[in-house]
């Protein structure tokens, strides 16, 4: 072995030595405070609105106790070796998102129009769902390597899933453009939510076979080794598609999400910079060339350079064939009205962004309650957990697990930064939703699976090496060890 | 692969970064003029969170405030109410949950719902204590008697506007404009409310009710603005007594034209004094006048007087207008108060007090303190001048000539027995080739037998009712004066 594919393990400090702690003990005690601080919300908010402890404040932190209590044993039996973090701060945000949906429950307004009512304990039910999806994948998915296996497969699903919403039939319109969802038997389900860990296994297995093939350089130009042309195809095929997405499902913050993803992944299997720049060019290329003609696109990009005029057409009720939404307003009056500490629970009138106001607008009513400082708090725990998946990727010693799980945590954190921009007003809006805080099924099911399978290569990393055979060369071994 | 991934993370790190700082962007640098915005429908929802605090004019609360019928979604708790709110309207403005808020309701909301910035130390205490948030009480300077003769006296006359003033120290005694609107009618969020609102709209009633006239509109002063020109007279030295025989011809040919200045019917105008020229009102004694000082002293007279500019009492008054580029016939019909000299009911009503205040002009304010829920007093306003269009002595000899008018000229309807009343009328033309109904105006002072006045007033009443002949200020405008400066004069006793 050469020196220089050496130097990495010298800075891998998760990679467990032989008798790593587990570290399961770290978790059950930061799982207590995931648990407790959703319930004072949850006291504080009915507090702040009736003048009294909601009563479901017993079955609330019981269910929720619970749920982190079965997930924690699932991890201490299946996965034992797991990085300790992931959990507590994946039921944490559920916790307080949870806590977030009933108080926009107790909305008269929002009762008043659909938005909200009964929306707490269906998410309730729906994070008991993700939570045994998330044991059965812990128990069923011993080795994430396995994945590997279904390299094509998962090709194939990930692009029915990505196309169910535009069969006829089956698709429901119901984010005012953004055909995203699908609804089946009475649900409605954002099958995007799902596509994004099935491509990243897909991605995973097809890059790992690929990489050395992908990293080979024609030539270089302005510091940059160009790929060779043939090995252009795939990235041009992953892009059309993410254009399609955008076209025909009108949905851009999907579309960026899994380009990006890609892109994110190529650069790791290769090592090439240069893709990374193919990536921006392209996505910026598509971007530009779908809002040329996309009206969908363009009024959102309208909405977000001047969301004050969108919201004077909205109001003065401008027919002009699109749809104008005060949205984009709306949650900046209520980030602003919430100033440096919030408005605190219960107190703030979020109410007001009316459509959506629990599901993709959802840290707007965080960012009135709980002011700067809870939404800069809530920040940092999605990018906790980004950097633990990054810190997954980095212990994972196979190729195929360092890739997914890079993959799965960089669709994370883009997802995140789509959704969290787009309501702040960083870039145009998006139909996405919060994950773990936004209320909806596929969402919160999805981003469980997600950290189940972080949780299962992070076990697979740390986990301990079997104990080395007797040798006789074990001493010479530690001498190349320093 | 390790090295492409630390650059990945810190990729995920920037991300989380460029979200973090635009959190801090809109959460602290544009925190607050999100939050003040008033399209942001919390401001209103705060604005009617609590009892709103009180408007008070002579002790007496002239609002108050019920309790929304609650239906569930309005997010609305309290509505504002009105006392008389017609005749108050031009001082309150009103404050509507549908429709916001304007005037006092609106300059002085943080204190009237109790959010200002100076109530932040009692707020902070009454909420560890336990206590309610209330609203503070803006105390007004108006006279209720004078405000009631006021807007009676117009109502019986149709549309128009009365402002009138102490003159010693600029508080504003009476407001009235008509028609007038009771803000109450739209203070709710309902659709009762929607259709009072519109119903007051210009679109649809051409009376405009919503216009304050004695603040916003600009009228042609007419005759009453010689007594600006007398001032000018005197103050530059162009005659120095009221008696002193002025030099007019009478035909008088506007300078660099044919156009003969006419006088309203044959009246003794030929060389006459300024103060028979007062007292009959003749254009061509004041027309020369203003041709003879040239526009720029007339002007700069005019705007000690307060035209050109906007007055904040704190509630915004229009600027009248005395206009800047003229030519001698345009500035000497601009001195009798035509051509494009606009003002308004304030304006005018300044203009007397100056005069009745020995030449010293004060600057017009109606809100006298504001008081915190507990009636402590967080600001009180303390009379100001604003400037010193005449001389003492030059304001004692217009005084004379304005008293003469009362006592022999066209004012005598605004005689108080046993008080020495000064004035001027005015019948200002308007309308293309002076074809619509004139305005009739009136500003008088009152004196008291000490020397001291204690009142100043303007008005102006557009009657679309009476013909044309009939319209003088003397007759229309003239009684409203008196009964407005006899309610301030029996008030005081």
């Amino acid at each position: 072995m050469s020196s220089s594919t050496n130097t990495p393990t010298h800075h891998t400090s998760t990679i467990g030595s032989i008798g790593a702690p587990s570290r399961r003990n770290t978790e059950l005690a930061l799982l207590v405070f995931a648990v407790v601080i959703p319930v004072f919300a949850y006291a504080n908010v009915g507090l702040a609105i009736d003048d009294k402890v909601p009563t479901g404040l017993l079955s609330y932190g019981l269910g929720l106790g619970l749920l982190a209590g079965v997930a924690h044993l699932a991890v201490r039996k299946f996965a034992p070796y797991a990085d300790p973090l992931l959990l507590p701060l994946a039921t944490l945000l559920n916790g307080l998102g949870l806590v977030i949906i009933w108080r926009l429950d107790q909305s008269k307004l929002l009762q008043s129009i659909h938005q909200a009512g009964n929306a707490a304990p269906r998410q309730l039910m729906y994070t008991a769902l993700a939570i045994a999806l998330f044991v059965a994948v812990l128990f069923f998915l011993k080795d994430h390597r396995v994945l590997q296996r279904y390299t094509y497969i998962s090709m194939v699903g990930a692009l029915v899933l990505l196309l169910l919403p535009l069969v006829p039939g089956l698709g429901a319109d119901l984010t005012y453009g953004a055909k995203i969802w699908i609804s089946v038997a009475g649900f409605s389900i954002q099958p995007g939510e799902f596509a994004k860990i099935v491509l990243a296994v897909f991605f995973a297995g097809y890059l790992m076979v690929k990489r050395d093939a992908l990293a080979l350089a024609s030539r270089r130009f302005m510091g940059l080794y160009l790929p060779r042309g043939r090995d252009l195809g795939p990235i041009i095929v992953v892009w059309a598609i993410s254009i399609l997405i955008l076209v025909f499902e009108t949905d851009l913050g999907t579309s960026l999400l899994f380009f990006g993803m890609f892109v994110i992944m190529l650069y790791v299997a290769t090592e090439r910079t240069s893709w990374i720049v193919f990536g921006l060019l392209m996505s910026g290329a598509g971007a530009v060339g779908v809002a040329s003609f996309e009206p969908h696109v363009q009024t959102r990009v309208q909405a977000w350079l001047d969301p004050m005029h969108e919201y004077m057409l909205s109001r003065a009720g401008v027919q002009d064939g699109i749809i104008h939404s005060e949205q984009a307003m709306q949650a900046l009056w209520a980030f602003g009205s919430g100033g440096t500490l919030g408005t605190g629970l219960g107190q703030g009138h979020s109410e007001l962004i009316r459509f959506a106001a629990n599901s993709d607008f959802i840290l707007a009513t965080f960012g009135e309650e709980l002011g700067l400082a809870g939404v800069m708090a809530i920040l940092m725990l999605y990018g906790l957990i980004t950097e633990r998946g990054i810190r997954t990727a980095l212990a994972a010693r196979d190729p195929f697990g360092k890739l997914l799980a890079v993959g799965l945590s960089g669709a994370f954190a883009l997802q995140v930064f789509v959704v969290a921009g787009g309501v702040m007003g960083l870039i145009p809006l998006t139909g996405m939703t919060m994950p773990f805080l936004a209320s909806g099924g596929s969402s919160v099911i999805a981003n469980w699976a997600l950290i189940a399978i972080l949780i299962r290569i992070s076990d697979t990393a740390r986990r301990p090496a079997p104990a080395p055979a007797p040798s006789p060369d074990a001493e010479m071994t530690q001498v190349v060890r320093p | 692969m390790n090295k492409p991934l630390r650059r990945i993370a810190i990729f995920c790190g920037l991300l989380v970064l460029a979200l973090l700082l635009r959190d801090n962007y809109i959460q602290y640098v544009q925190a607050d003029s999100l939050r003040t915005d008033t399209n942001n429908r919390r401001v209103a929802i705060e604005r009617y969170a609590t009892p709103r605090g009180n408007i008070i004019v002579n002790g007496d609360p002239i609002t108050g405030y019920a309790e929304t019928k609650k239906n569930g979604i309005n997010d609305f708790v309290y509505k504002r109410t009105y006392k008389d709110g017609a005749m108050w309207a031009p001082v309150t403005g009103y404050a509507s949950q549908a429709f916001g808020a304007t005037q006092l309701e609106k300059l002085d909301d943080g204190i009237l719902t109790g959010n200002d910035d100076q109530l932040f130390f009692r707020n902070t205490l009454d909420m560890l204590t336990g206590k309610a948030k209330q609203g503070g009480n803006v105390v007004t300077t108006l006279n209720a008697a004078a405000q009631k003769a006021a807007y009676k006296g117009l109502l019986s006359r149709g549309k128009g506007a009365v402002a009138a003033i102490n003159p010693q120290t600029g508080a504003i005694l009476a407001l009235a404009s008509t028609p007038s609107y009771d803000p109450s009618a739209f203070a709710g969020n309902t659709n009762d409310d929607a259709k009072a609102w519109n119903k007051l709209q210009k679109k649809n009633d051409p009376d405009d009710p919503m216009l304050n006239r004695a603040l916003r509109e600009t009228y042609p002063p007419g005759s009453t603005f010689k007594v600006v020109t007398a001032a000018a007279a005197l103050e530059n030295g162009l005659y120095t007594t009221a008696d002193q025989h002025t030099s007019t011809p009478l035909p008088y040919i506007l300078k660099g034209t044919r156009t003969e200045l006419k006088n309203e019917g044959n009246i003794p105008c030929r060389n006459v004094s300024m103060r028979d020229a007062l007292k009959v009102s003749c254009n061509t004694v004041f027309g020369k006048i203003g041709a003879d000082l040239g526009k720029d002293k007339m002007q700069e007279e005019a705007e000690k007087f307060g035209f050109n500019s906007e007055q904040l009492t704190p509630v915004r008054s229009n600027a009248s207008v005395f206009p800047k580029k003229m030519d001698d016939a345009q500035t000497a019909l601009s001195s009798i108060g035509q051509f494009e000299t606009a003002a308004t009911p304030l304006q005018m009503a300044m203009v007397a007090s100056a005069v009745a205040n020995q030449g010293t002009l004060m600057k017009p304010y109606m809100v006298d303190k504001l008081q915190a829920p507990n009636l402590d007093v967080i600001s009180q306003t303390e009379p100001e001048k604003l400037s010193e269009p005449l001389s003492e002595s030059n304001a004692q000899i217009l005084q004379s000539m304005m008293e003469t008018v009362v006592k022999e000229g066209t004012g005598t309807k605004a005689l108080i027995p046993g008080v020495t009343v000064g004035g001027k009328t005015g019948t200002a033309q308007h309308g293309v080739a002076n074809s619509e109904k004139p305005y009739a105006w009136f500003i008088s002072y009152a004196k008291l037998p000490d020397g001291s006045s204690p009142v100043a007033v303007a008005v102006v009443v557009e009657d679309g009712s009476a013909s044309r002949d009939d319209i003088s200020g003397g007759g229309l405008a003239a009684p409203i004066a008196r009964d407005v400066m006899k309610a301030v004069i029996d008030s005081k006793k």
